[in-house]
């Protein structure tokens, strides 16, 4: 389970301290969905950059299956950090412009020193994970500008799912795209769920995406405590989740694992 | 009848290393006073292009062809100087992205006015004037105008940009993906300020990949896909039931209707097939989609659909 307890963030700002998470508490077990929703600047960036420990919050705990999160950033070990991956609003900004878009899929991996030592094996690997997310071959030669919006996130859910994370943490991954890139985005991610248990928080302005693919929505403004010394309830998605598990039927076609 | 905006067979070529990238294949709609055409397409179909294309706001490898006339007045034929005289005044743009189509590093007040003296205003015009258009979308002129971008909400900034293109009384207002990243409370307050354009008499032709947002502002709707308008017609019968394969296969990956996505993806548009762009993935393909690119094909409604299943009407 990924869990954050009473999680306070506030920033600097030229009016003073501006406050952007307050004691928010969140549970998501893995193989589950959670959807978080929420008005822009209501501080759901803000809390999926912290459970997925690139920011520290000022108070508060992260808990990942059982391993309590005590430092943040790149101080973090990259075994705590490859167990929650994000991925972000805007695919452009996500990588970096000079690699190609193969390059950028694989490069958290080869940064980590574990991505397959022979050159064989990194393209069948690469090549597996562009037919998941559905790119084609010729797409991973080209630079991010030579490849649509679509693509690219498409490439970002890639780079997220080969480091074979617990948990994705999903901060609006479709709200720049047509619906249809934003429903295969969201198979690739259900088929994984199939296959093993992966936790997923969906952030999103979208209510009514939230409420038709997550098992459980929450809104951060419920998430925070209100009064002092009040604690949120925490959310527990259960139900439907479990009734996925059940339902999961091994299959001899589903496409094999890589790595 | 001539319509306020004319676009004719407009096409829209790009040079690049990798060959031409084909944006826009002979577009053709009309948009009149007081009316709303929406354009809706997945980025890359062409759809930005087009709204640049009305604007000649286009690169320099570019290739156009076609017509585009604005109260019979044809614009791809302007020396810069007279389309300077278009821009803003007869035809406004309605940026995606008002934050980062605002100079971050001046202050509100001074942008404002160069915008309404741009249109020929004097700084009194521009003051008044512009006093009175944020007034209207709520926001007031003094407060803005020692402010800087970043010190606004999403909203106010939408509202800012909003009133730059209006300052001019355009007789015709683009807005290119006016929706793109906002939140629910922020859609309908862009849906609101839209309807409020359009209710002053200009033309409104409005770019977007927001289905929802499509389906609320009514009007006429042309569905591109692969830089070609394969679906033109009232959105009330889009939403009802589209005609071509395409569109409906789009409403079906809405979450609320099945949430499906369309297997595979567009063509490149360096290399669009020499038939039906969509013939690929649609599930009611047949012989001929394979072998031409079909015309717009007149179905009930006043619908045209780009589909050979309407041929034989």
């Amino acid at each position: 389970m990924l869990s954050a307890e009473a999680i306070t963030k506030s920033f600097r700002a030229s009016s003073g301290r501006v406050v952007a998470v307050q004691r928010a508490s969140l549970a998501l077990e893995s193989g589950a969905r959670l959807g978080l929703v929420g008005p822009s600047g209501s501080g759901k960036s803000t809390l999926a950059q912290i459970v997925a420990m690139l920011l520290a919050p000022d108070s508060g705990s992260v808990t990942i299956d059982g391993d309590r999160v005590r430092v943040w950033g790149v101080r973090c070990s990259r075994e705590l950090r490859h167990r929650v991956q994000l991925i972000f609003q805007a695919p452009r900004v996500a990588v970096d412009p000079r690699l190609r878009v193969g390059e950028a899929i694989l490069e958290p991996l080869a940064a980590s020193g574990i991505a397959p030592a022979g050159a064989a094996e990194r393209v069948a690997l690469l090549e597996s994970w562009a037919a998941r997310v559905g790119l084609t071959r010729d797409l991973l030669e080209r630079f991010p500008h030579e490849v649509s919006e679509g693509q690219l996130q498409r490439a970002c859910l890639a780079r997220a799912l080969a480091l074979r994370p617990r948990y994705l943490v999903c901060d609006e991954l479709s709200s720049m795209l047509d619906v249809s890139t934003q429903a295969a985005l969201l198979e690739t991610i259900a088929a994984i769920q199939d296959e093993r248990e992966l936790g997923v928080l969906l952030i999103t302005h979208d209510r009514v995406l939230a409420d038709t693919w997550c098992d459980e929505v929450a809104d951060i403004r419920e998430l925070s405590a209100r009064d002092q010394g009040e604690e949120a309830v925490a959310m527990r998605p259960r139900d439907r989740a479990a009734r996925r598990l059940r339902e999961r039927t091994p299959s001899s076609d589903a496409a094999p694992e890589p790595f | 009848m001539t319509e306020l905006l004319e676009v004719e067979e407009l096409s829209v070529g790009f040079r690049t290393r990798r060959g031409v990238v084909q944006a826009l294949s002979q577009a053709s709609v009309t948009v009149g006073r007081g009316r709303l055409l929406l354009v809706v397409g997945e980025s890359g179909s062409g759809t930005t292009v087009l709204a640049h294309a009305l604007l000649r706001l286009l690169p320099r490898n570019v290739n156009v062809s076609g017509s585009v006339r604005l109260g019979g007045q044809e614009l791809l034929d302007l020396s810069p100087a007279e389309l300077r005289r278009v821009r803003g005044r007869r035809m406004a743009l309605i940026p995606q992205s008002p934050a980062s189509s605002l100079n971050p590093v001046r202050r509100l007040g001074g942008q404002l006015l160069e915008a309404a003296q741009a249109r020929g205003l004097s700084e009194q015009q521009s003051r008044t004037r512009l006093r009175e258009l944020l007034g209207e979308l709520g926001l007031d002129l003094a407060f803005v105008s020692g402010r800087y971008v970043h010190q606004l909400s999403g909203g106010m900034q939408q509202r800012i940009v909003n009133a730059m293109a209006l300052v001019g009384e355009p007789e015709i207002v683009i807005a290119d993906e006016p929706t793109s990243g906002l939140d629910a409370e922020l859609v309908d307050t862009t849906a609101t300020q839209l309807r409020e354009i359009s209710a002053r008499g200009a033309a409104l032709l409005v770019i977007t990949h927001d289905l929802r947002l499509a389906e609320r502002l009514g009007g006429r709707l042309a569905l591109l896909y692969a830089s070609r308008i394969v679906e033109v017609g009232p959105t009330a019968a889009f939403f009802a039931a589209p005609a071509h394969p395409y569109g409906r296969e789009l409403l079906r990956a809405l979450p609320e209707r099945e949430g499906k996505s369309i297997p595979g993806m567009a063509p490149e548009l360096t290399a669009l097939p020499g038939h039906c762009a969509f013939a690929d993935r649609c599930p009611d393909r047949f012989d001929r989609c394979t072998e031409s690119v079909p015309d717009l094909y007149p179905v009930p409604d006043g619908v045209l659909a780009r589909c050979f299943a309407h041929a034989e009407r």
